[in-house]
């Protein structure tokens, strides 16, 4: 089949095309590289010699240079207390590779003794208990696919101009990784929950003994102390040797490096929980524990930093995510907003998850702007911009989750706008 | 198997049985003296603050020693979070959170002093040393008198500016 056999007909403004194209141009792709290979004697420099050998540790391709973290960053005076970012427009797919999972640091990464570390329950407990990893790692795992999102992230948005940047640099305080560890429940149980209890402090071995408060019914629900990401033992930067993960609530709850669950009936009103992840309204009142990360998307390519070389078709991609459970639709707009096509999602749609979507552009060389919003199953669609700030304060950045707009100038050249 | 033999075994068992249900039950238990040397926190209504105090007067030249470098001098003006001042600004246009102007709980700055601060040498302070540290950055913010002395009893009883303009953004239910 070749390209031009290919439905090219508008799904909405602009050129935005029906998404079943690339699955009829993936057929055609096929055929063009088997005829390819069944011809032909030359050999590249790189099929002259045989190839390195086997290593204990894989790497990236050295051409590869953008699979780093990108803007680390720390407070004045300090190394550990500030952020590093997912590559988004770099990646494909929806796990992150466990080396480019974005960071959020307090006090930095403890160097911990795995054998000396110890998780302490206690509190409104019938026995206080403690566990060593091993004793851990002989619980039943449960194992899931979740994203994890810092609830700063894409605070930048707020900014009344729209600010330079990337995907990255924007909403790279994301990441999606399989979790593998035992469900709280199982060890509270163990140590019997005395009438009474309705919360339970968690905090880090990590220098700031960083600690946040948390409903029981999360932890009941789904929560779990993580000790695999993506096959492995959590790397330092996630938690080694465990740490909590509660899927699809704010980031900083997830506390790493876990050592402490102490059970209460209140909430500790810890720094994190009342000074930090609070969000302020603009009548001055302030909203306490706004837990889940509302239903969010980005296009992750094209976007800013990845030129469009000439006019023709390409795949719109990007990452949709909902701290409420699936993504049930994401849509795609090439003209600002004015309409809208549905786009692919593929395979891969979990709850609490990212789920990647692809939609087909032709991009006929002129000024477009791209956005997408995405729908999850409980009904909640991606705000606006203007939706999510109506009623907060100036500087209120956390839980930011409107639409983002990429400007396609007559270069193909992209930049964040307000749509 | 003898009877007694079979009962040995039970005795054996049960315990781990009876508290884990289906769980391998590994957990070891904790005195309360292990416990209270693990637990940092510190709540609202003064529970988990250990002995000892601390005033403004005392916590001035603490500051000056541990905290100035980052968080400037008078809590203002530092590389870091500002800790006083912006008083009445978070319900105007430019909110300006402090210590002072947005913290709904005095006990929230014991715990996070004790926790995590200096940040260079956390846990370095006594007790008394992190009960002057909280009352100077209450005397910056005015919430507190020079010479009031901040223990157990006094701390959860100081009452925060912004105390009553939090609203729950979720309700706790009872756990199992």
């Amino acid at each position: 089949m070749k390209t031009t056999d290919l439905d090219t007909s508008p799904a909405a403004g602009n050129g935005l095309l029906d998404r079943r194209f690339f699955l009829k141009a993936g057929a055609a792709g096929g055929a063009s590289l088997l005829s390819a290979a069944a011809h032909g004697m030359q050999r590249e420099p790189w099929m002259q010699v045989p190839g390195a050998g086997m290593s204990e540790l894989g790497a990236p391709a050295a051409a590869e240079t953008d699979l780093v973290r990108t803007d680390v960053s720390s407070r004045p005076g300090t190394t550990g207390s500030g952020v590093s970012r997912t590559p988004l427009q770099h990646l494909d797919g929806i796990v992150t590779p466990s080396r480019l999972h974005f960071e959020r640091h307090h006090s930095g990464i403890p160097d911990i003794d795995p054998g000396r570390h110890r998780l302490v329950l206690h509190g409104l407990v019938e026995r206080p208990l403690s566990f060593s990893l091993d004793a851990l790692a002989r619980y039943p795992v449960v194992s899931r696919i979740q994203f994890l999102e810092c609830s700063g992230n894409s605070g930048a948005l707020i900014a009344p101009q729209p600010v330079p940047g990337t995907a990255s640099s924007l909403h790279g305080l994301v990441a999606a990784s399989e979790w593998g560890g035992v469900p709280l429940g199982a060890l509270l149980d163990e140590a019997g929950l005395k009438p009474g209890a309705r919360w339970l402090i968690a905090d880090g071995a990590d220098a700031a003994v960083m600690s946040r408060s948390v409903p029981l019914d999360k932890i009941l629900d789904d929560a779990i102390v993580a000790l695999y990401q993506n096959g492995e033992p959590l790397r330092p930067s996630n938690g080694y040797p465990m740490r909590l993960f509660l899927p699809g609530w704010e980031g900083n709850m997830s506390v790493k490096w876990l050592r402490g669950l102490k059970v209460t009936a209140e909430p500790a009103m810890t720094k994190d929980e009342t000074s930090k992840y609070s969000d302020l309204r603009d009548d001055g009142v302030a909203e306490l524990f706004s837990f889940p990360m509302g239903v969010k998307s980005v296009i992750t390519n094209p976007s800013p930093g990845l030129k469009l070389n000439a006019r023709g078709i390409y795949q719109v991609s990007g990452i949709a995510w909902s701290g409420n459970g699936r993504i049930r639709r994401v849509e795609v707009s090439a003209d600002g907003g004015r309409s809208w096509a549905d786009a692919l999602l593929d395979e891969h749609v979990l709850p609490k998850c990212l789920t990647r979507f692809r939609s087909a552009w032709k991009w006929d060389g002129g000024p477009a702007v791209l956005l997408s919003r995405a729908t999850d199953e409980a009904g909640n669609q991606q705000p606006t911009r203007a939706q999510v700030l109506e009623g907060r304060a100036v500087n209120s950045f956390y839980h930011y989750n409107g639409m983002q707009a990429w400007q396609v100038d007559g270069n193909g050249e992209l930049s964040n706008v307000y749509a | 198997m003898s009877t007694l033999k079979m009962i040995a075994l039970a005795g054996l068992v049960l315990p781990a049985a009876a508290s884990a249900q289906d769980g391998p039950g590994l957990g070891e238990p904790l005195t309360a003296e292990q416990v209270a040397a693990l637990d940092f926190v510190v709540m609202p209504d003064g529970s988990g603050l250990p002995d000892g105090s601390g005033d403004a007067r005392t916590g001035a030249e603490l500051y000056r020693q541990h905290c100035l470098a980052c968080h400037g001098e008078n809590g203002r003006d530092g590389v870091s979070d500002a800790l006083a001042g912006g008083h009445g600004t978070i319900e105007g246009p430019v909110p300006e959170k402090t210590v002072g102007s947005y913290w709904p709980y005095a006990t929230t700055v014991f715990d996070y002093i004790r926790r995590a601060m200096p940040y260079q040498e956390p846990g370095s302070l006594s007790e008394d040393e992190v009960y002057a540290l909280t009352a100077y950055l209450l005397y910056l913010n005015e919430i507190v008198d020079e010479d009031q002395v901040l223990d157990r009893a006094t701390l959860p009883a100081v009452r925060m500016p912004n105390r009553d303009n939090f609203v729950w953004a979720f309700e706790a239910r009872q756990g199992r």
